[in-house]
C-alpha cells in the first residue's frame, strides 16, 4: 500500500526513506548539481561564504557556460572565467568549454550524465528536462546549488501530483511542443503550481525522445515542480547510445498512487498551437490567429533545438527561401547536433533559405544577443517563454510555436501554419 | 528580523523575474547593480520611489520564470522588507527563503491591500496589518524548518550555525 507517485518514489529513495506524502519536508542526497554561467558565479561566491573547503563529488556537478557564450562582453568573460577557475580549482569532470559545449539542457542527456531515477537540481529554471529519461530534475537558485555542491544534499517539499494521460498518435506537422503548450492554455501558468506534472498512457510510446524533452522542458512554464515520464522502449533505447554501461533505477508509480487531477488527452486531436504575448497560456490553434506579420524568427533553444527539431524545419525550409525582410536565425543546441545537421545537408538548406546559422548558445532566447528585437518588433521563437521583454525591447513580441510553425511563419513572413505551405 | 513595517508598491499576477531583473542585466552579479534595474521593465519609477522597509504586494505565481536568484536580489538590496502575494512560484520561493528575503502568501490581504497603504507584519504570527484601512489578515506562517532559515538570514548562514 505504498500509494507513491513516480515523482514522489524518487524523492523518498535519495531521502533514505520507505514513504514519503506531498507537503513532508525531506532532506535529500544529490545525484547531479547543474549550474551555467549566470547562475554559477553567484553560487560560487556563496560557496565562498560557506566556507567550504571543496565540491561533494567532483564527479556530479556540471558547469556549463551557454547563456551569454562565446562571451558576449567583458561582464560575460569576467563570470565565464569566474567558472572556469573554480571548475579547474575543484577539479569538476563536467565543465564544458565553448567548443564541447552546448545549451545545458540538451547537452547533459546527449552526454549521458542524466539517467532514470536520478535526483537532479540545477541553477536553471529548465532543469525539469530530464524528467523525459524518468529522472526527478528540478530548478533551484544560486544558494541551493552551493549548499548542492558543499554538501550533495537538497531540502524538498514532497509534491503532489497532475496526471496527463495520453492517447493515439500526434498528427503530421504536430509535435510535441503543441501538446505542451496546449496543456499549458489549459491548465495556466500556475496550473501545476508546486507540483508534479506524470505523463502516462499508451500515447507515451509514441512520443519521441526528443517530444518528450520538449514537454518535460517546459512544466515549468505550468508553474510544475518537475515534469515526468516512464522509462520504455525508447528510453531504453537513448541510455544506450548516450550512457552506455551506466547504472540507473526505474521508478513506477503505484497503481494507486494519488493524483489531485487526471487529465485525458487524445494525441491525434491536437493541432499546431501557438503562444501569444505576454505568457505561455495564452495558447492558440490556427482558426484563432489571423493575419500577423513578424519580423524575426528563432530555431533553436533547449526547448527544441535538437535534431528532430531541426529535421522538422529543414523539411519545410528546403528548396525554399525566406521572405523578405524577415531574418531567420538557426541555433543548434549542442556541437553535436550542429556537427549532425552539417552531415545531413541541414546548414546548407538553412543557409540557402536565407537563414543565419549559429553556434550554440543561449542567445536570443533570453535576449542576450544574437537577435535581439527592436522595439515593436514581433518574433515566431521555438523557445519557451515570451514574457514583456524577454528576447529585447519591452515593447516588443515574442509568439511562442513548434519548429514546423517557425519555419513556416518565415517562409510567408506572418504565423503560418505548415500546412498552408 | 521579526517585523516589517513599510509602504505599499502593488502589482498584479504572474510578475516574472524577466520583468523583475531584466537579462540584460545579468552580467552582474553585484547586489547593488541588480538593485539599480530592479523591476524596469513592469515599473520605471520603482527604483526612484522606494524606500527602505517598503513592502511588495501582489497576485498569484509571483517570481514565475528562471531560476535567477538575481531576482529576490534585487528586491532585497532595492530595500523592500516583505513581498506578500495571493501565491508565489516555487523557485522563487526557495530563492527568497535562501537569501533572507521574508515573503508571506495571503490571498485576502494580496487582493485588499491598495498602492500606497501602510502596512505592518509580523512574522512570529503571520499577521499583516493594513494601517490605512485598519484591516488586518492572517498571513501562513511559515513550517519550522523554513522559519530557521529565515531567521539565520538564508541558508548560507543556516549551513554555517547548523553544521
Ligand atoms: S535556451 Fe533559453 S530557456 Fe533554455 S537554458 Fe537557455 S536561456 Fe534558459
Amino acid at each position: 500500500m505504498s500509494k507513491m507517485t513516480m515523482s514522489q518514489k524518487i524523492l523518498a529513495k535519495h531521502a533514505g526513506l520507505d514513504f514519503v506524502s506531498p507537503g513532508q519536508l525531506i532532506e535529500a542526497e544529490l545525484d547531479l548539481v547543474l549550474g551555467n554561467d549566470i547562475t554559477s558565479p553567484v553560487a560560487i561566491a556563496q560557496m565562498d561564504k560557506l566556507g567550504a573547503d571543496g565540491v561533494f563529488d567532483k564527479d556530479k556537478i556540471a558547469l556549463v557556460p551557454d547563456h551569454f557564450v562565446p562571451n558576449k562582453d567583458i561582464k560575460s568573460a569576467e563570470n565565464c572565467k569566474c567558472v572556469r577557475e573554480f571548475a579547474r580549482r575543484n577539479k569538476i569532470t563536467n565543465y564544458f568549454e565553448v567548443g564541447e559545449m552546448g545549451i545545458e539542457h540538451a547537452l547533459l542527456p546527449e552526454k549521458g550524465l542524466t539517467v532514470p531515477g536520478d535526483l537532479i537540481i540545477g541553477a536553471d529554471s529548465h532543469t525539469c528536462t530530464y524528467g523525459a529519461l524518468g529522472a526527478f530534475s528540478t530548478g533551484v537558485g544560486s544558494t541551493d546549488m552551493a549548499a548542492g555542491m558543499a554538501t550533495g544534499k537538497a531540502w524538498f517539499k514532497v509534491p503532489s501530483a497532475i496526471r496527463f494521460n495520453l492517447s493515439g498518435k500526434l498528427p503530421k506537422y504536430v509535435s510535441g511542443k503543441d501538446l505542451i503548450l496546449h496543456i499549458i492554455g489549459m491548465i495556466g501558468v500556475d496550473g501545476a503550481l508546486y507540483q508534479s506534472m506524470e505523463f502516462t498512457g499508451e500515447g507515451v510510446a509514441n512520443l519521441s525522445m526528443d517530444d518528450r524533452f520538449t514537454i518535460a522542458n517546459m512544466a515549468i512554464e505550468a508553474g510544475g515542480k518537475n515534469g515526468i515520464f516512464p522509462v520504455d522502449e525508447l528510453t531504453v533505447e537513448y541510455l544506450k547510445e548516450h550512457a552506455p554501461g551506466k547504472e540507473y533505477t526505474v521508478f513506477e508509480a503505484d497503481e494507486d498512487a494519488e493524483y489531485v487531477q487526471t487529465y485525458d488527452i487524445d494525441l491525434s486531436s491536437l493541432k499546431s498551437t501557438v503562444a501569444f504575448p505576454h505568457l505561455p497560456e495564452n495558447a492558440r490553434t490556427f482558426d484563432e490567429i489571423g493575419d500577423i506579420a513578424i519580423d524575426q524568427v528563432v530555431i533553436g533553444s533547449c526547448t527544441n533545438g535538437r535534431i528532430s527539431d531541426l529535421r522538422a524545419a529543414a523539411e519545410i525550409l528546403k528548396g525554399r527561401h525566406i521572405a523578405e525582410g524577415i531574418r531567420c536565425i538557426v541555433i543548434p543546441a549542442t556541437q553535436a547536433i550542429y556537427m549532425q545537421a552539417l552531415n545531413e545537408g541541414m546548414i546548407a538548406t538553412f543557409i540557402n533559405a536565407g537563414c543565419v546559422v549559429s553556434t550554440p548558445t543561449c542567445g536570443p532566447c533570453l535576449g542576450g544577443y544574437m537577435g535581439v528585437l527592436a522595439s515593436g518588433e514581433k518574433c515566431v521563437s521555438t523557445t519557451n517563454r515570451n514574457f514583456v521583454g524577454r528576447m529585447g525591447a519591452i515593447d516588443s513580441e515574442i509568439y511562442l510555436a513548434s519548429p514546423e510553425v517557425a519555419a513556416a511563419s518565415a517562409l510567408t513572413g506572418k504565423i503560418s501554419s505548415p500546412l498552408d505551405i | 528580523m521579526k517585523n516589517a513595517n513599510g509602504s505599499v508598491f502593488k502589482y498584479g499576477d504572474n510578475v516574472d523575474t524577466d520583468v523583475i531583473i531584466p537579462a540584460r542585466y545579468l552580467n552582474s552579479t553585484e547586489a547593488a547593480d541588480l538593485a539599480a534595474h530592479c523591476m524596469e521593465d513592469i515599473d520605471k519609477t520603482f527604483v526612484s520611489r522606494v524606500s527602505a522597509g517598503d513592502i511588495m504586494v501582489a497576485g498569484k505565481n509571483f517570481g514565475c520564470g528562471s531560476s535567477r536568484e538575481h531576482a529576490p536580489i534585487a528586491i532585497k538590496a532595492a530595500g523592500v522588507s516583505c513581498v506578500i502575494a495571493e501565491t508565489f512560484a516555487r523557485i522563487f520561493y526557495r530563492n527568497a527563503i535562501n537569501i533572507g528575503l521574508p515573503i508571506v502568501e495571503c490571498p485576502e490581504a494580496a487582493a485588499e491591500i491598495n498602492e500606497g497603504d501602510r502596512v505592518n507584519i509580523d512574522f512570529d504570527s503571520g499577521i499583516i496589518t493594513d494601517e490605512t484601512t485598519g484591516k488586518k489578515y492572517q498571513g501562513q506562517a511559515f513550517p519550522p524548518f523554513m522559519q530557521k532559515i529565515i531567521d539565520c538570514e538564508g541558508l548560507v548562514n543556516y549551513i554555517n550555525q547548523n553544521g
